[in-house]
């Protein structure tokens, strides 16, 4: 990493740290206690925000694919499969956190309804998109699978979006029209907290890939001349 | 109502999981630097050879 690099790098995690730090102060301090589910609801402070960066990862995941079957530039296949992964990160916490969630509200941990059905569908998508990435012999094949992969897994994230309008289902649906001004700030603050991190892990996977690549080619090289 | 220990459990599975996340990119970077240091080596002892 250069300088300006390192320091891009600084101010993100410095920003992160702070938004990090404000939302679960704001969860646990500040957003009222809920009247009908208690404590339990304060989850919807980050099992929301964890969702709409999947969502937000895997619309990148879209526009590099596209970039990169337009172009064939290695920049957009990287930043595909960095948000990608951070993407089914993201997405597992969701599937984690809802069924906690479900459990004392609903009664049972899962549901075999709209939106948790279409969120799985989700994540196995995303989670088969990064194996066609590892397991592919050719890297070049791989990435131009996996980014057919990532325009075509794209249609499930409007599908989960929407779900709990298409169909009649138990999960509550978007009730951000509805928060109390208190609830709404706390919400959009952990929106902006995950927001920031999402860009953070997503830079440095970036400039992972990228360094990892270019010492396999250095590693090729030196294993050819020394033959 | 109040579920603490599911809000609990809910919240150290949201940052066990990002912890963990970034002690992979931490373990990944670390052996990646190790990769780079062994390379360098080869490429100086390369060099001395050929002088």
């Amino acid at each position: 990493m250069n300088q300006t690099n390192s320091l891009k790098y600084n101010l993100l995690l410095g920003l992160s740290f702070v938004l990090i730090m404000a939302s679960l102060a704001l969860v646990f301090l500040y957003a009222p206690t809920e009247k009908e589910m208690g404590e339990i609801q304060r989850i919807f402070y980050f099992h929301v925000p964890l969702g709409w960066i999947a969502f937000l990862a895997f619309f990148v995941v879209f526009v590099s694919s596209i970039l990169y079957l337009r172009n064939r530039d290695s920049k957009w296949d990287t930043l595909a499969h960095s948000s990608a992964e951070i993407g089914v990160i993201f997405t597992t916490l969701v599937l984690i956190t809802g069924p906690i969630w479900a459990k004392p509200v609903w009664g049972s941990w899962w549901e075999w309804e709209a939106r948790l059905t279409s969120s799985l569908v989700l994540w196995l998508t995303y989670l088969a998109y990064l194996l066609v990435r590892s397991y592919a012999r050719e890297e070049s094949r791989g990435a131009r699978f996996a980014a057919v992969m990532g325009i075509v897994g794209f249609i499930n994230v409007p599908i989960v979006y929407l779900s709990v309008r298409l169909w009649r289902t138990q999960h509550p649906p978007h009730l951000v029209d509805t928060l109390e001004g208190s609830m709404l700030l706390t919400l959009l603050i952990g929106v902006a907290a995950f927001t920031f991190l999402y860009v953070l892990l997503a830079y440095h996977r970036t400039t992972l890939m990228n360094q990892a690549r270019k010492v396999r080619i250095l590693r090729q090289t030196l294993d050819e001349r020394e033959e | 109502m109040d579920n603490l220990d599911y809000l609990f459990a809910a919240f150290a599975v949201v940052w066990i999981g990002i912890f963990g996340y970034i002690l992979f990119l931490s373990r990944k970077q670390r052996l990646l630097q190790r990769e780079i240091e062994s390379l360098e080596a080869r490429v100086s002892k390369r060099g001395s050879h050929e002088a």
